[in-house]
């Protein structure tokens, strides 16, 4: 069998997090019941104007910086005709002629050593469309418009990625860049990024691609990997057999493990794209795009290296930390009032983790204020509270959001300072221990150990170690 | 361009229409008229103008990123031939 390599394209599709929706001031909030975040310009009511919110051309620039694109600093809107039931205009608004951002890349470990550049051809700004529901019952489609005009950026790759891990790679990445850059959050059980992949073979050093077919929506890394090395292969048993590819559009089953034939290119549908007549046309000035690159929110690659070369963390701590924007910001907090990023981390990796684990909180929804954490590290580290006590206080924190401070002093949790009272609690507890004392006396070390045990329960954990240790040994000698 | 009976009979698939023999012949003529019409403009000549991309001389028109409470449901809903709860419903819509 000869050697072939894979020819991988994707158009990834994501959500854009503003408050409202791309052409109106509907809400773009999840979920909530059908057609009530709907109003008459979303649901494509006739007589009324489109108009372009603001934010949206911002994140789109952003996204455009982030990803080394060129702005097109003119750009407009065209309509993407095509009658279906989740447009209830007829027509999706898009931009095919001028899209915002163009001619990008994304560096990716390439599956042959080293790194490479996944380039990016464009990056357009659209609507999102409804959403149909088969209703089994009556056998008919219901159609729920709330999802109608959500911003969406479309990310056109060029045909760079040569293997599954790649295409995984390359979305991972693009993924932390939408995030971090604050313009997506991603979530792709809510359909916030999802792909279409384009794929080819074609025999190893082959100047000439093989015909692709196109697999739509797919919403986790896991089915994009799948899909492709699944499509590959069935591609390559067809040219083996002496077959030919078809030009497709297939869809990918995940649950199933295989893709299906939808609709062939032949009869592809005529979009009779036009340039959007509501919509007038956007004049980006050189002065904008300037202030929106001035105030990029430090990016993934560059975050990463800060976490390391400067806080000397280590590469898996740090993507632990990256993996999620919360944590980020948490650690970034805690360590703005720790100085002290190694515990910072420490804590975040372990206690926050744990308690994030045990309760099954997912880290967007941690409740407490960022600066409680820092507030326990700085308690701990200042010989405040025990190691014991700052577990106890931060669950408190994680659960209810108390403060720290008044915490631990309305539950007595407060270190002992005063050595006049430490010592008395310890000659208390060699009195009563004078076995213990006779038996160190005699040269029994553990007897030692003991002794600091029974100090230290005398004391309820509230003294340190290191203090007791010393009274200990004084009265001792 | 010369308007076929081909190309009607694709226009109506995409536009999800169906026209009888006597509509598609008015409909032929008319567009075929239309484009004749249209093809004077290819009389000028229009190297180095631009291509205009909308009809007034004005650019970014931007609205403020607030939420504002969308319409009622059932005002939503009030002229659509059928719905079921608070959805529209339309046939089967099959792959």
């Amino acid at each position: 069998m000869a050697e072939y390599e894979i020819v991988c394209g994707l158009e990834v599709h994501t959500e854009l997090s503003t408050k409202t929706k791309i052409f109106c001031s509907c809400t773009t909030e999840f979920g909530g019941e059908p057609n009530t975040h709907v109003c008459e310009i979303c649901s494509g009511m006739p007589g009324t104007l489109p108009v372009v919110n603001e934010k949206v051309v911002e994140y789109a620039v952003r996204t455009g910086l982030s990803t080394n694109c060129t702005i097109t600093q003119n750009n407009k809107f065209d309509r993407k005709n095509y009658f279906y039931p989740d447009l209830p205009k007829a027509y999706q608004v898009s931009q095919l002629y001028l899209p915002i951002c163009q001619n990008g890349y994304v560096e990716i470990h390439s599956s042959k050593g080293g790194m490479k550049k996944v380039r990016i051809k464009e990056i357009h700004m659209e609507e999102d469309a409804g959403k149909l529901i088969h209703d089994a019952y009556s056998d008919c489609t219901l159609v729920d418009y709330n999802r109608c005009g959500v911003p969406l950026l479309e990310i056109v790759s060029e045909p760079d990625i040569s293997s599954a891990d790649e295409a995984v790679e390359y979305v991972e990445k693009l993924r932390d860049i939408l995030r971090f850059a604050g313009v997506s959050d991603c979530k792709m059980q809510e359909g916030s990024l999802r792909a279409d992949v384009n794929v080819s073979v074609m025999p190893v050093g082959s100047k000439e691609y093989g015909t692709r077919t196109e697999m739509k929506n797919i919403n986790s890394f896991k089915a994009i990997h799948h899909a492709i090395e699944s499509e590959s292969a069935r591609q390559i048993d067809l040219i083996e057999d002496g077959k030919e590819v078809k030009q497709e559009t297939r869809r990918w089953d995940d649950t199933k493990g295989y893709s299906y034939a939808m609709r062939s290119k032949e009869d592809a549908q005529d979009y009779k794209y036009f340039p959007e007549p509501d919509l007038p046309p956007l004049s980006l000035s050189d002065e904008y795009i300037e202030s929106i690159r001035k105030n990029l929110p430090e990016l993934p690659e560059a975050k990463k290296a800060r976490y390391m070369n400067d806080f000397g963390l280590s590469e898996y701590d740090t993507g632990l930390i990256c993996a999620s924007i919360p944590l980020v910001n948490l650690f970034e907090k805690t360590v703005e009032i720790t100085n002290n990023p190694k515990d910072s981390a420490n804590w975040i990796l372990g206690e926050v983790s744990k308690m994030l684990n045990d309760t099954q909180t997912q880290p967007e929804n941690m409740t407490f204020r960022a600066d409680s954490l820092g507030e326990i590290i700085n308690l701990l580290n200042g010989g405040k509270i025990s190691r014991d006590s700052a577990k106890k206080v931060f669950k408190a924190v994680f659960e209810e959001d108390v403060n720290p401070a008044e915490y631990v002093e309305k539950n007595n949790m407060g270190m002992m300072n005063d050595t006049s009272a430490i010592k008395s609690a310890v000659e208390e507890v060699l009195k009563a221990n004078e076995k213990a004392v006779n038996e160190y006396k005699s040269g029994k070390e553990a007897s030692f150990n003991y002794l600091i045990g029974q100090s230290m329960r005398a004391l309820r954990g509230k003294a340190p170690a290191s203090e007791v240790t010393k009274i200990l040994k004084e009265l001792l000698s | 361009m010369k308007i076929d009976g081909d190309l009607i009979k694709y226009l109506e698939s995409l536009a999800r229409i169906e026209l009888n023999e006597d509509e598609e012949k008015k409909v032929g003529s008319e567009i075929q008229d239309i484009l004749t019409y249209i093809d004077m403009l290819n009389e000028l000549n229009t190297d180095g103008v631009e291509a205009m991309s909308h009809s007034f001389p004005i650019t970014n028109v931007f609205r403020k990123d607030e939420v504002k409470p969308s319409a009622p449901n059932e005002d939503i809903l009030a002229n659509a031939p059928h719905k079921q709860d608070t959805c529209f419903v339309v046939p089967k819509t099959v792959e």
